[in-house]
């Protein structure tokens, strides 16, 4: 019986183990480079928000940059990061899908409403799904897909004013 | 040259608690009365220093000294004074600090007001508070100084996150942390226990109003915290299922099952090896808490302050922590013998299956916060979980905690008759019915609505059954029966105003699922109906506030009769400085519920875009969680905890001693 009071120490001894692990790897969540990096965009299939056409991997393949931003109306970050995806969307080098994450359809379209809208088309992930496939981790998390349809970049967390210089060159890189 | 005072101070207080952690431990093992005695005095040298460096550090803010980068980094001149203050403890550094005053004044206060414990056992506690003081001053001067200068001093500053920029959120952090640290002097107590190899009746005794004094802090701390979401996230909901939620509710139900465990051991002197281990456990979690999440390894909805790069640091002081008071545990605990046995059907039985439904209950929120953590860890994939899973692994857990709670301060120590506890409780059972049927059949609201206000009847209804019985005796008048009630102990009336607490608040939890949605576009002058009230746009104006610009909304609720019931002003708010826009609800609240209306955009035609929410009993959820604070405050105040028994033990306690 005495093993049982070594249980709680195991425990915790996994938990600091594991975080320990992504603290040493270096592999903060904030800057997680993702696996899928220059590959395609993962199969999407999703309803968008006034439109009938649907979002496909084969929607990014148009020649031009896009900035997919996965957000959701109750998720905090996304409101402060919404000044800087409003500055990105007034840019011609760049057009902007938002895909609102385990949100329902009224809040998301509220949420744009009341901040505005820098997308220039909104699709709707509602079960997260689709979040998963793309290896979301929470909302807001953003990625920079290039003209073929290859996801160049992402970032987790809010773009914040400090990001933007980050987010530009990226932009610059990518221009053909 | 303030700001240096400030700094020496805190390295001076970590000196002070290298000492009074060394003169402690050891004082105690060699009944060394003056070392003993310094280690006492040690606690409160080091909360008066710890407290002179917070007070420079809020002067440097008032003043805006942006030679200090950690108020250039985060405050600006044209800051409201209010904000300034709060902006101290807005940041990760400044936070810090606050974390060890706080952590120094329960030193001083167990070191100023335990003068019944017994000399070992108090200064050991002390030594304790000591040592966690030292390893996170230790913290912060090496890796997060709040005191740190930059030379060419800048203009102005660079503002708070205009989120955070609320009353709400001014007052919550430190009274989260009151709770969240105040459990280090239950974690302390606990380790002392097992450095003497003694747990009894007096220890347990103690450690009650230290824990209810952190667990009023947190309810406290949690309701206000959910209260700020539900008033400036602008959509009406009130809990998240985020990490930093979690991590605020994990501690909390571990301190809840202490409370509860507490009784067992100090009135049947059993549960001795748990009661030490959820005391252990409750502090962990507060740990895990404010450091796991802050470090940067979970992101979350509040992810506002999380610094990588601090991490390692933080997982060493936790790994000693937490990894040696666990491991002292699993060395030690053994030796705790249990006293008395006692039958499943009994007082006791019912607060050990409490105790169990509770803990597990902290373990599915642990396991539901950590799991994406650890699917990532073992596979590539990436997760998130979601109120889903909380929902279905919390609802089954806490149907049986609640119907036991009814039963629960029913029965007598020892062995119980559940037959006759049924049979007093005939009257609540016949109203929880009344209700389930009345809801279901007559309103046929859904189904989880129903469930809550269903076993919030069945609660508020044992708890007044409860009273009833311990103060009505056959033949007594109404009067007498009242004046019996109220010399009932306070800590009985505690216990009834916590529990009725809890069932006032599921009853406005079980209420937000009966939201009515109004999202609407409207010209000036028009009208809209929410849940039959009558909203007239009466338009929108432009005003300055101290900081920011904002364009208010203004809705005139008007009744049946035509008269005017209220006046709401919703805002959308423009942080210059910070670049960033922040939307503030207009909420009018009421006995039934609250109407919440969110000012979104114009169109080009000059109409607005408009969402208003009827939350039926919305202020339910926080009324009933300051309930329960005040039940435990009354609780607290119960003359047994200042005299009678802690006297009497502590008499043979420190002859044995000698």
């Amino acid at each position: 019986m005495r093993w049982l009071y070594f249980i709680p120490v195991m425990i915790f001894l996994a938990v600091a183990g594991i975080a320990g692990y992504f603290l040493l790897s270096g592999e903060n969540p904030q800057a997680l480079p993702s696996t899928l990096i220059d590959q395609n965009v993962p199969a999407t299939d999703l309803a968008l928000l006034g439109d009938p056409s649907r979002l496909t991997a084969t929607s990014f393949a148009t020649g031009k940059i896009t900035l997919v931003n996965f957000f959701a109306s109750w998720c905090l970050p996304c409101r402060a990061e919404h000044p800087q995806l409003m500055s990105l969307s007034k840019q011609q080098d760049v057009s902007l899908t938002g895909i609102a994450w385990k949100d329902k359809t009224e809040d998301a379209q509220s949420f744009l409403q009341e901040l505005g809208n820098p997308f220039s088309r909104v699709a709707l992930d509602t079960s997260g799904r689709t979040g998963i496939d793309w290896g979301v981790y929470g909302v807001p998390e953003t990625f920079i897909i290039d003209g073929m349809g290859k996801i160049r970049y992402r970032h987790v967390g809010p773009i914040m004013p400090q990001d933007m210089e980050r987010i530009q060159a990226v932009l610059r890189k990518l221009q053909p | 040259m303030i700001t240096e005072i400030g700094h020496f101070a805190l390295i001076l207080a970590f000196v002070v608690a290298v000492a009074q952690s060394g003169l402690g431990f050891v004082g105690a093992a060699k009944h060394h009365n003056g070392a003993m005695a310094s280690s006492i005095m040690a606690a409160v040298v080091q909360f008066i220093l710890l407290l002179g460096a917070f007070f420079v550090l809020m002067r440097a803010y008032i003043v805006s000294d942006f030679s200090v980068i950690n108020v250039f980094a985060n405050s600006h001149t044209a800051k409201p004074l209010l904000y300034k203050i709060a902006g101290v403890w807005g940041n990760h550094e400044g936070s810090m600090l606050l974390w060890v005053v706080i952590l120094a004044l329960f030193g001083a206060a167990v070191a100023t007001f335990g003068k019944s414990l017994p000399a070992p056992l108090k200064s050991r506690v002390v030594a304790v508070h000591g040592t966690l003081g030292a390893l996170f001053l230790i913290f912060i001067l090496i890796a997060s100084n709040p005191f740190l200068r930059q030379s060419p001093v800048p203009e102005n500053g660079q503002d708070l996150n205009p989120l955070l920029q609320d009353p709400g959120l001014a007052f919550h952090p430190p009274l989260l942390y009151l709770g969240y640290v105040g459990l280090s002097t239950t974690f302390a107590f606990a380790l002392a226990a097992l450095i003497d190899g003694k747990v009894d009746a007096a220890w347990a005794r103690w450690v009650r109003p230290w824990t209810l004094a952190a667990w009023i802090c947190l309810t406290t701390g949690i309701a206000l915290g959910s209260w700020w979401a539900y008033y400036e996230l602008g959509w009406g909901g009130f809990w998240f299922w985020d990490p930093v939620e979690n991590a605020s509710l994990m501690p909390w139900l571990a301190a809840t099952a202490l409370l509860h465990s507490a009784i067992v051991a100090e009135k049947r002197d059993a549960l001795k090896g748990w009661t030490v281990l959820l005391a252990l456990l409750a502090f962990s979690f507060s740990l895990l808490g404010t450091f796991l999440v802050r470090s940067g390894v979970l992101t979350s909805v509040h992810a506002f302050a999380t610094d990588p790069t601090r991490g390692i640091f933080i997982l060493a002081i936790l790994l000693v922590v937490i990894g040696g008071a666990f491991s002292f545990y699993a060395v030690r605990a053994p030796n705790l013998r249990g006293g008395g046995l006692f039958a499943p059907i009994s007082r006791e039985g019912a607060l050990v299956l409490n105790n169990l439904l509770i803990s597990v209950l902290a373990v599915t929120v642990l396991v539901g916060t950590l799991y994406p953590l650890f699917i990532d860890a073992l596979s590539a994939a990436k997760i998130s979980v979601g109120p889903p899973y909380f929902l279905s692994v919390t609802l089954p857990l806490a149907v049986p905690l609640i119907i036991l709670m009814g039963l629960g301060p029913l029965m007598p120590w020892k062995r119980a008759d559940l037959a006759g506890v049924a049979g007093r409780l005939k009257f609540a059972g016949l109203a929880t019915i009344a209700v389930a049927l009345g809801l279901g059949l007559y309103m046929r609201l859904p189904l989880l609505p129903i469930l809550g206000f269903v076993f919030a009847t069945w609660l508020a209804s044992a708890v007044v059954t409860d009273l009833v019985q311990r103060s009505y005796r056959p033949g007594n008048s109404i009067g007498a029966t009242l004046l019996k009630a109220l010399s009932l102990p306070r800590a009985t009336w505690g216990m009834a105003l916590a529990h009725g607490g809890l069932a006032i608040c599921l009853a406005g939890i079980a209420g937000a699922g009966l939201q009515t949605e109004v999202l609407t576009r409207l010209a000036p002058g028009q009208e809209f109906l929410l849940d039959g009230r009558r909203l007239v746009f009466e338009g929108v104006t432009s005003v300055a506030g101290p900081n920011y610009t904002a364009q208010r909304g203004q809705f005139r609720w008007i009744d049946s009769a035509g008269k005017t019931k209220g006046l709401l002003t919703p805002e959308k708010r423009q942080y210059p400085v910070a670049k960033t826009a922040t939307t503030e609800a207009a909420i009018r609240s009421d006995v039934l519920g609250d109407t919440y209306v969110v000012l979104g955009e114009p169109d080009s035609a000059g109409a607005w875009s408009i969402r208003a929410y009827r939350n039926p009993l919305a202020p339910w959820i926080w009324g009933g969680a300051l309930i329960m604070a005040a039940g435990g405050l009354l609780s607290l105040s119960d003359r047994r905890w200042r005299i009678g028994a802690p006297r009497k033990v502590s008499i043979p306690a420190t002859a044995k001693i000698g």
